[in-house]
């Protein structure tokens, strides 16, 4: 009955979520245009080299679709008092943010996977193992959701969720390998992009789409994301719990 | 009204069935940093009964509510709502109660049934109870007509309503109200005083708070008044107007509005306070100060047109238990609304 409950209750709050805010038109047209627009400017900017790109690509679409909305919609809640509405909900504050994080997970996913075949189509990227391809992908976007999760509890406005979420995502954007791979990067930025989980989200995409891999380097790159989303679970949870004893 | 509440009960060693109260709060404090917002506070409230607590801003009235509902953890002290710890087991007692809280809050989005739908999935109303539950909902407070209107297109009365609507769809036992009428007109404010009135008779529990005195003196079978974070009284509203009945008080409708040198001399009778044609002079005789009072009204050409010893309101017991002055009353209660 417990479990049932709060599964019940992660459901309910992401098709709320999804009705209320995600799956609205300008949001839809915004989850289209911008992986379109993003695939087409490299494209035309620089036709080669753009199969090692798309990895990358995939995750900068995954770390935007995540984020952005999902910053605005916890932070909205929190400023009207919605979100007190689910706090007083019969179920566990654990529960109340992983219903928040799947909103932003399947709205990232939406992105992602206009994404996808973009670069398939466009960039000629290969999905060498399908299953390491789409299981990262879920994962990374899991784990990024639960990050915008975490900067929208930590704060109290709006733009101040906007401005934090960018605190993370431009720097990952250039240290995780999205661009420039990790590896040419000085050694002292190479510590730091194994501090962030988008470095072994394009990790374990570019072993799905380019590198042949063997099965150490895939799980390791999972497991990285697989620690970081239970962290950032944990002090979204923490954030939020902290906030009632205030 | 109960189909989905569970009623707790204490059997005892002779079998015999003791009704728990709805709420038991006992020295329930609250800390923020060097500020006491609720200070060891111990109070119950039966099965059924609407109660009143009431406050100046800031005594921490919504403070008690955010403990007993689960939004802010107690610094000290337990309280037990619908039978359940709000300590030990607060996803119990969330099942059970309902909040309408100050702000209406609800999503603006979705429509009035969607919000309502969202509300009874998230309390668990069973799926085949759910439409007749929310028709049922809806059709008590005059909202069908409105169900598919999105909730941030209604005016600020309709919206209380739904927030209030909101609050029973999963038929709690106890339904928490923080100024559930503050801000409306007066033919809203007045239509919500008739559904709590009628959510008293069903047996559901209300815990009400409100600035307006004499809302909770209608609706209110006890009263809690709390100041600095402390309950000062917790009484029937009879008896807590008892309480100051020191003063006889005489209520005089002249047919005239008094000029400055009749008040003058009205208030060599006794405490006098006069709102247009209307006077109160609070006496310590009232028996010899009505042949004065009458005396001196003839002797300036005033006629009164109705006459009468009165008992003091809950308002003037609220006003000197609190130790509010009236300008501050006044002030708390924001001019937005008189009882009608």
């Amino acid at each position: 009955m417990g479990l049932s409950n709060e599964l019940g209750g992660i459901y309910h709050i992401l098709m709320k979520d999804l009705q209320a805010y995600y799956l609205k038109p300008p949001n839809i047209s915004w989850g289209i245009l911008f992986p379109l627009v993003l695939s087409l400017a490299f494209l035309l900017r620089n036709p080669t080299g753009l199969i090692e790109l798309a990895p990358g690509l995939i995750a900068m679409a995954a770390i935007f679709g995540t984020t952005s909305m999902e910053a605005i919609v916890i932070t909205f809640e929190k400023r009207n008092g919605s979100l007190e509405r689910l706090l007083l909900a019969p179920i566990s504050i654990r529960s109340l943010l992983v219903g928040k994080i799947l909103g932003g997970t399947v709205f990232g996913g939406m992105i992602s996977g206009v994404m996808v075949p973009i670069t398939i189509i466009m960039f000629g990227m290969e999905i060498v193992d399908p299953i390491l391809f789409f299981g990262s992908l879920i994962l990374t976007l899991l784990t990024l959701s639960a990050l915008g999760a975490l900067v929208a509890v930590s704060v109290t406005e709006v733009f101040e969720a906007q401005t934090l979420s960018n605190f993370f995502r431009f720097p990952m954007i250039f240290l995780c390998g999205v661009f420039i791979p990790v590896e040419a990067m000085p050694l002292v930025l190479q510590v730091v992009a194994y501090l962030l989980p988008l470095t072994y989200s394009v990790n374990a995409l570019r072993m799905a789409t380019i590198e042949a891999s063997g099965l150490l380097g895939p799980l390791i790159n999972i497991g990285a994301m697989g620690v970081f989303l239970f962290l950032m679970l944990a002090a979204s949870e923490r954030v939020l719990k902290r906030s009632l004893t205030q | 009204m109960l189909e989905y509440a569970i009623c707790e009960g204490l059997v005892t060693t002779e079998g015999i069935t003791m009704i728990q109260p709805a709420i038991k709060v006992h020295g329930l404090t609250k800390h923020y940093a060097d500020l006491v917002a609720v200070d060891d506070i111990s109070f119950e409230v039966d099965r059924g009964e609407v109660f009143g607590f009431l406050g100046p801003n800031g005594a921490g009235k919504t403070t008690t509510i955010r403990m007993l509902v689960g939004l802010t953890r107690p610094s000290d002290g337990t309280a037990m709502v619908a039978g359940h710890s709000i300590t030990d087991d607060i996803v119990e007692v969330k099942r059970r109660v309902g909040v309408v809280p100050e702000v209406s809050n609800l999503y603006d989005e979705l429509s009035v049934w969607d919000n309502l739908l969202f509300m009874s999935r998230l309390y668990h109303v069973p799926r085949q109870a759910r439409t007749s539950r929310i028709e049922e909902i809806l059709q008590s407070f005059d909202l069908m007509s409105r169900s598919r209107m999105k909730f941030g297109k209604l005016s600020k009365g309709l919206k209380r309503r739904v927030v209030i609507a909101a609050a029973l769809v999963h038929a709690p036992e106890v339904v928490f109200m923080d100024e559930p009428t503050v801000g409306l007109d007066v033919v809203s404010a007045r239509t919500l005083r008739e559904f709590i009135e009628k959510l008293g008779t069903e047996e559901t529990t209300v815990f009400l708070t409100t600035h307006y005195i004499e809302e909770a003196d209608r609706l209110c079978e006890r009263i809690a008044i709390i100041v600095e974070g402390r309950i000062v009284v917790a009484d029937t509203p009879e008896d807590i107007k008892k309480r100051i009945e020191t003063q006889p008080i005489i209520r005089a409708e002249l047919s005239h509005v008094p000029d400055r040198s009749l008040l003058r001399s009205l208030s060599d009778l006794g405490d006098l306070e006069h709102e247009g044609h209307i006077i109160r002079l609070r006496v310590e005789n009232p028996g010899e100060s009505l042949g004065l009072l009458i005396n001196t009204l003839s002797s300036r050409g005033m006629s009164v047109e109705a006459l009468e010893t009165v008992r003091p309101t809950l308002e003037e017991a609220f006003v000197e238990l609190t130790g509010m002055s009236p300008d501050r009353m006044q002030a708390e209660k924001g001019g937005v609304q008189r009882w009608d």
